[in-house]
């Protein structure tokens, strides 16, 4: 009988620790089949944030170590500048990568380091229990913006893949989204191809994520997947920022 | 006959790395320690080494992370403000039981403070400057030879424990030239570095490095393992000098340039009849117990002398336990204690015990 349908080999088969509706275990998921149709488990080794994920080294099947928050890109250069031919990621959240890891993004991108960076956002502090992040959205009630984030307060939701386009070091940018099954295989795409632009040596490489997190949301999982298409891609529009014509 | 050069300490202290293996360096510039990362920024291309400037000592540390976590020899350099950025990796790698070198290159502080030699980082080196139950093995090197010497055994212990170790110099240390006696070739010792994230080559289970372990049970149980690693360093890596401390009324206790000091003081004490003795700590951590004990019976007192408030007063204190009197002298700022400033202090406790 042919086999039609199997985990990927770069995912451990163990339970995952994520709330029902969370989009974190499709983007595990995406870079796992990326890992495997590439051929390249045995030669990466992934970066885990603080934050939700701050475990998956226990979920990818590639070695796997833990960073501090926000300090996975200096990490991932430490450990690519020691293994130049082996394959390195960072799976950052928003808070992660866009707020206490700010110099760290962007002087990793800025130096072209060639590494993949996973960034998943979902508009919020998901670990620490739902405050405010640097992505979260103007009127978006979170724990440490119980009226909603006033600008006037705390500023405004920071577009990663824009700010860092306009550096010289990055190579591929990509915005992708998971709330339906057309957009999933986009995102697939996006973290393959940022994968193969590490492994030709070409530089920097970011996917974004847009993501759900229904538990401090308050939303159910399918209102969830709605809010993504209709609150964050219109502040957070899909597409390529860098790299459009690159090809691998 | 290895080679005989006239260096600068922090160069040395390169030197000393790239002689021990270490391929890797990832710093920020800060005085007085730059000359060191100006010497790996030329020397780490010629041999097929890595040195990348950071763009904080965060960012530095966390490089080191990442690289130690795949088993390579690294280093980073600093000086005191740096070094308390560091903290957090520190902290971290640590727990994580990664083995790497740090020097931190003293100079006066609390806060900007001055760019002049100091001591008053030792409780921080000591005494876990970061979160959390754990040490660094601390080397505190007092002349330019002893940069080279204990910068290669720095390395060797890292990997021999897995751990992070300190090289704790001075502004004084660092800025001075003095000949140094390069061997002909280094004993580069190997460890099992089977816990490497290094890529499993489709060879092994994935191998992972993390400090996190939510279950506390399961925390307290690495806890338990880090201590028992600390108790045999404890035990087996003690190092300190004796110098003159036969039949010494006083016995000096100093570290690092201000040991030298304390030798001048040493001569001129002679000259006035005056025996004085001194104690070197080389481990800062493990404090060598076990060298004041060797010597507990010999001296009235001991005066202990710092370039700080007295932070290692309080360890000396701790290993005399109360069975002599322990008196301190020091300067602080970036101000070095003269013989003058000890023989003061001499004279002061020896009128005391007459």
């Amino acid at each position: 009988m042919a086999v039609v349908f199997r985990p990927p080999h770069a995912l451990c088969d163990v339970p995952m620790h994520y709330c029902p509706g969370c989009t974190h275990g499709i983007a595990h998921r995406l870079v796992a089949e990326a890992i495997d149709e590439l051929g390249i488990e045995g030669s990466t080794v992934g970066v885990s944030p603080v934050g939700c994920a701050y475990n998956n080294y226990l979920y990818f099947n590639c070695d796997m170590v833990q960073a501090a928050h926000g300090r996975a890109p200096a990490v991932a250069t430490g450990i690519k500048r020691s293994l130049p031919d082996h394959a390195v990621f960072t799976y950052q959240g928003d808070g992660d990568l866009a707020a206490i890891g700010t110099a760290e993004i962007v002087h990793a991108a800025a130096r072209g380091e060639n590494i993949t960076v996973i960034f998943i956002n979902n508009t919020i502090y998901g670990m620490t229990s739902g405050q405010m992040a640097p992505t979260t959205l103007l009127g978006q009630v979170t724990t440490t913006t119980p009226l909603g984030r006033d600008p006037k307060v705390n500023g405004y939701p920071i577009r990663v893949c824009e700010m860092l386009a306009t550096l010289q070091g990055p190579v591929y940018i990509e915005r992708v989204s998971l709330h339906d099954i057309k957009h999933i295989r986009k995102a697939k795409e996006a973290v393959k191809k940022a994968f193969k632009v590490q492994l030709a040596g070409k530089g920097f490489s970011l996917v974004e994520i847009l993501s759900t997190c229904p538990t401090n949301w308050g939303l159910t999982p399918i209102e969830a997947l709605k809010r993504i298409e209709n609150e964050m891609i219109p502040h957070y529009p899909l597409g390529v920022f860098a790299g459009a014509d690159l090809e691998v | 006959m290895g080679e005989k050069l006239l260096m600068k300490g922090n160069e040395v202290i390169a030197e000393a790395a790239i002689r021990a293996g270490c391929r890797h360096y990832f710093g920020y510039p800060i005085t007085p320690q730059t000359e060191l990362m100006h010497y790996m920024a030329k020397k780490m291309p010629k041999v097929g080494g890595v040195f990348l400037q950071a763009e904080s000592e965060v960012s530095a540390i966390n490089m080191v992370y990442g690289a130690a976590s795949t088993g390579k020899r690294v280093l980073t350099s600093s000086s005191s403000p740096g070094i308390s950025l560091k903290q957090e990796g520190i902290s971290y790698a640590s727990g994580a039981q990664l083995p790497a070198v740090i020097v931190n290159i003293m100079r006066g502080g609390p806060g900007l403070g001055g760019i002049q030699p100091s001591q008053s980082d030792y409780f921080q080196a000591t005494k876990g400057g970061g979160h959390g139950d754990y040490h660094m093995i601390v080397l505190a090197p007092s002349s330019v030879q002893e940069l080279y010497e204990l910068t290669v055994d720095a390395f060797n212990l890292a990997d021999k424990y897995r751990i992070l170790t300190m090289i704790l110099g001075d502004g004084i240390l660092g800025q001075m030239m003095e000949v140094v006696n390069f061997r002909d070739e280094e004993k580069i010792e190997t460890y099992d570095k089977s816990w490497a994230a290094n890529g499993h080559k489709n060879e092994r289970e994935h191998n992972t490095i993390t400090s996190i372990h939510i279950d506390p049970a399961v925390l307290e149980q690495w806890n338990i393992g880090y201590q028992k690693k600390y108790q045999l360093i404890t035990e087996s890596e003690q190092r300190y000098e004796l110098y003159n401390c036969d039949d010494a009324e006083i016995i000096l206790v100093a570290y690092g340039s201000v040991a030298r000091i304390c030798k001048g003081a040493i001569k001129e004490a002679a000259a006035q009849g005056i025996k004085l003795g001194l104690i070197r700590p080389i481990t800062l951590w493990p404090f060598p117990v076990k060298g004041i004990e060797k010597i507990i019976d010999i001296p009235k007192a001991f005066l202990t002398v710092e370039m700080s408030s007295g932070q290692m007063l309080e360890d000396v204190r701790l290993a005399v336990d109360g069975r002599k009197p322990v008196y301190f002298t020091g300067r602080m700022g970036g101000m070095i204690p003269t013989v003058k400033n000890i023989m003061d202090k001499v004279m002061e406790i020896k009128e005391r015990h007459s």
